[in-house]
């Protein structure tokens, strides 16, 4: 089987949700790559140093700069002609590109996959997370977005693939980028982290988050998470929550400070090496999946901590 | 201009859901079942666009069995002006629905598609997507603002690292994502006047659309449980436990 796998990246690096895509692809088949976007040479270069990897697809025209997927399903579709199975990762922009390419190809995608059981076969979470349902394509073509916390990262170097431009695909003239406000941090990103700090509506107020949750993560080099009450209740920006229908995460050590443990926010790191949670409320559903649960008042024992680790 | 708003009838998101014993699915007898919340979230949008001025008509539409109508009834309660309801009582693919609604976008002609981001059954996040493949129109996905000027819309995204403007030229696909409005309830004199809105009943075949599925559920199973660990009894054996993990700065 030919998979092609496409290539997450800011123009400048591949992103490490990629690296799980081509693990994922890798157990298919193949693998190739396809590097689309505007001054991508640095990228592509890189993506071909990936370990297991054969060609690298590289469509270069600025209609793809931002990855408006009017522009890029369109491209991919037309690479399929040669390959048997699309994967992206299940990202935002991957969720944005895939099931256009899908529906292009006359193909059902199957969303967020957990594992790969066979050619045909893959397990994925249905209802948040509350069952995992075994699905088999009976379709010519498979169209796939991969959960990245299922699966290894692939090497980031070994890898020799060979790099083709593609001067396919061109602008659909019906969108186009007007801007992004994208937060810039010297912190890990919240998917690929190995520390996270989340801080949940106990806190009561972005100042409160500031003060008690930001020092154990800088203490800590972790990146900042939050469950959806503490979204929607304006302490930190969208980007933050984790759950179902936030990010997905599965850092070695998660701590949830003031999280009660709704299933949305369970759904969304439950795979946890090892989860850490501090509540006032013992019965907190959050100490059922926790390894080490602290009943205390975060506002007293989360400084502690903080200074504490540090001795 | 007019909306359309695909709505779908789910297991109510207040109920946990239960696998059954012979592993064929999730058990939908006898339990609650409401609006997909990011559908109410739709919903909603649309008739905000009716009050700004900007939709004259707002057409709710589903695809599912005859219950699916009572989901129809609470869109045209909260403010929707007709229903129609694709009868079937298969359990129809994201790509099938994308096909039905292709169908109905090019009956209705709306100048907006507004859907939820994905339902909260199968957590597909596809319908909208596939959707505005098939009609060939700009999509606007995980929408946190929309604001439609002359003949294009903006829509402001929740992206993985933030937030993104795009600029979609009409008729255009957007779909939901949760800070996009709060829903309003119903009033007790909506709910009796949507009971004599028209409400249409079709077929998935009076659309010329083949529901079999491609995807075959061979099992649903419950997730490996994680088991409770260990509560410790203050900061200091935490700092402990955490620092014979090697987790210290």
């Amino acid at each position: 089987m030919k998979t092609l796998v496409w290539v997450e990246h800011d123009g400048k690096a591949v992103k490490d949700a990629t690296l799980a895509v081509v693990t994922a692809a890798a157990k298919l088949g193949e693998v190739h790559l396809l590097v689309a976007g505007s001054g991508v040479d640095g990228v592509a270069k890189e993506a071909a140093a990936i370990a297991g990897v054969g060609k690298v697809h590289v469509a270069d025209n600025a209609a793809f700069g931002h990855n408006l997927p009017e522009n890029i399903a369109p491209l991919v579709a037309e690479l399929m002609a040669s390959h048997d199975a699309f994967l992206a990762p299940a990202t935002t922009t991957g969720k944005n590109i895939a099931p256009r390419v899908a529906a292009l190809l006359d193909v059902m995608q199957i969303s967020e996959i957990l594992s790969v059981e066979g050619p045909k076969t893959f397990t994925r979470p249905i209802y948040a997370g509350n069952a995992i349902a075994t699905v088999e394509s009976s379709d010519a073509k498979l169209v796939l977005t991969v959960r990245g916390t299922a699966f290894e990262k692939a090497a980031t170097s070994g890898g020799s693939g060979t790099v083709e431009a593609v001067s396919a695909g061109g602008d659909a003239g019906i969108s186009s980028f007007v801007g992004a406000e994208i937060a810039k941090s010297e912190r890990p990103e919240l998917t690929s982290a190995k520390i996270i700090v989340s801080g949940g509506r106990a806190l009561g107020s972005s100042e409160k988050y500031e003060e008690v949750i930001v020092p154990l993560a800088d203490k800590l080099g972790a990146a900042l998470g939050a469950s959806r009450a503490a979204v929607d209740a304006g302490y930190v920006p969208n980007d933050y929550q984790v759950g179902q229908t936030g990010k997905i995460v599965a850092p070695q050590v998660y701590f949830a400070i003031g999280i009660s443990g709704a299933i949305q926010h369970l759904a969304g790191m439950k795979d946890s090496k090892t989860i850490v949670a501090i509540n006032k409320d013992e019965d907190a559903p959050i100490f059922q999946v926790a390894d080490f649960g602290l009943v205390a008042d975060l506002f007293n024992a989360v400084p502690e901590l903080t200074q504490r680790l540090g001795d | 201009m007019k909306i359309l708003v695909p709505v779908k009838r789910v297991l109510d998101y207040n109920v946990k859901p239960r696998v059954k014993a012979d592993g064929t699915g999730v058990d939908l007898a006898n339990v609650k079942m409401s609006m997909n919340p990011f559908d109410e979230i739709g919903v909603e949008e649309a008739i905000r666009l009716k009050e700004k001025g900007v939709a004259t008509e707002i057409v709710a539409v589903s695809v599912g069995p005859a219950k699916a109508q009572e989901t129809l009834r609470t869109a045209l309660a909260m403010g929707a002006d007709r229903a129609i309801l694709v009868q079937t009582d298969d359990a129809v693919e994201p790509l099938a629905i994308a096909k039905i609604l292709k169908g109905i976008a090019d009956a209705e002609q709306p100048g907006l598609v507004i859907l939820g981001k994905q339902a909260i059954d199968d957590d597909n996040n596809q319908t909208g997507q596939m959707l505005a493949a098939l009609t060939g129109w700009a999509q606007g996905t995980f929408a946190s603002a929309v604001n439609v000027e002359g003949d294009s819309v903006n829509v402001t995204r929740e992206v993985d690292g933030g937030l993104e403007t795009v600029k979609l030229k009409l008729p255009a696909i957007v779909t939901t994502d949760l800070r996009l409005n709060e829903p309003r309830y119903a009033s007790l004199p909506n709910i009796m006047k949507a009971k004599s809105k028209p409400l249409d009943t079709k077929t998935p075949t009076d659309y010329g659309v083949d529901t079999a599925p491609r995807v075959k559920v061979v099992k649903v199973s419950e997730p490996a449980a994680r088991s409770a660990g260990m509560k410790v009894a203050d900061v200091d054996e935490l700092v402990a436990k955490l620092k014979a993990m090697g987790v210290h700065s």
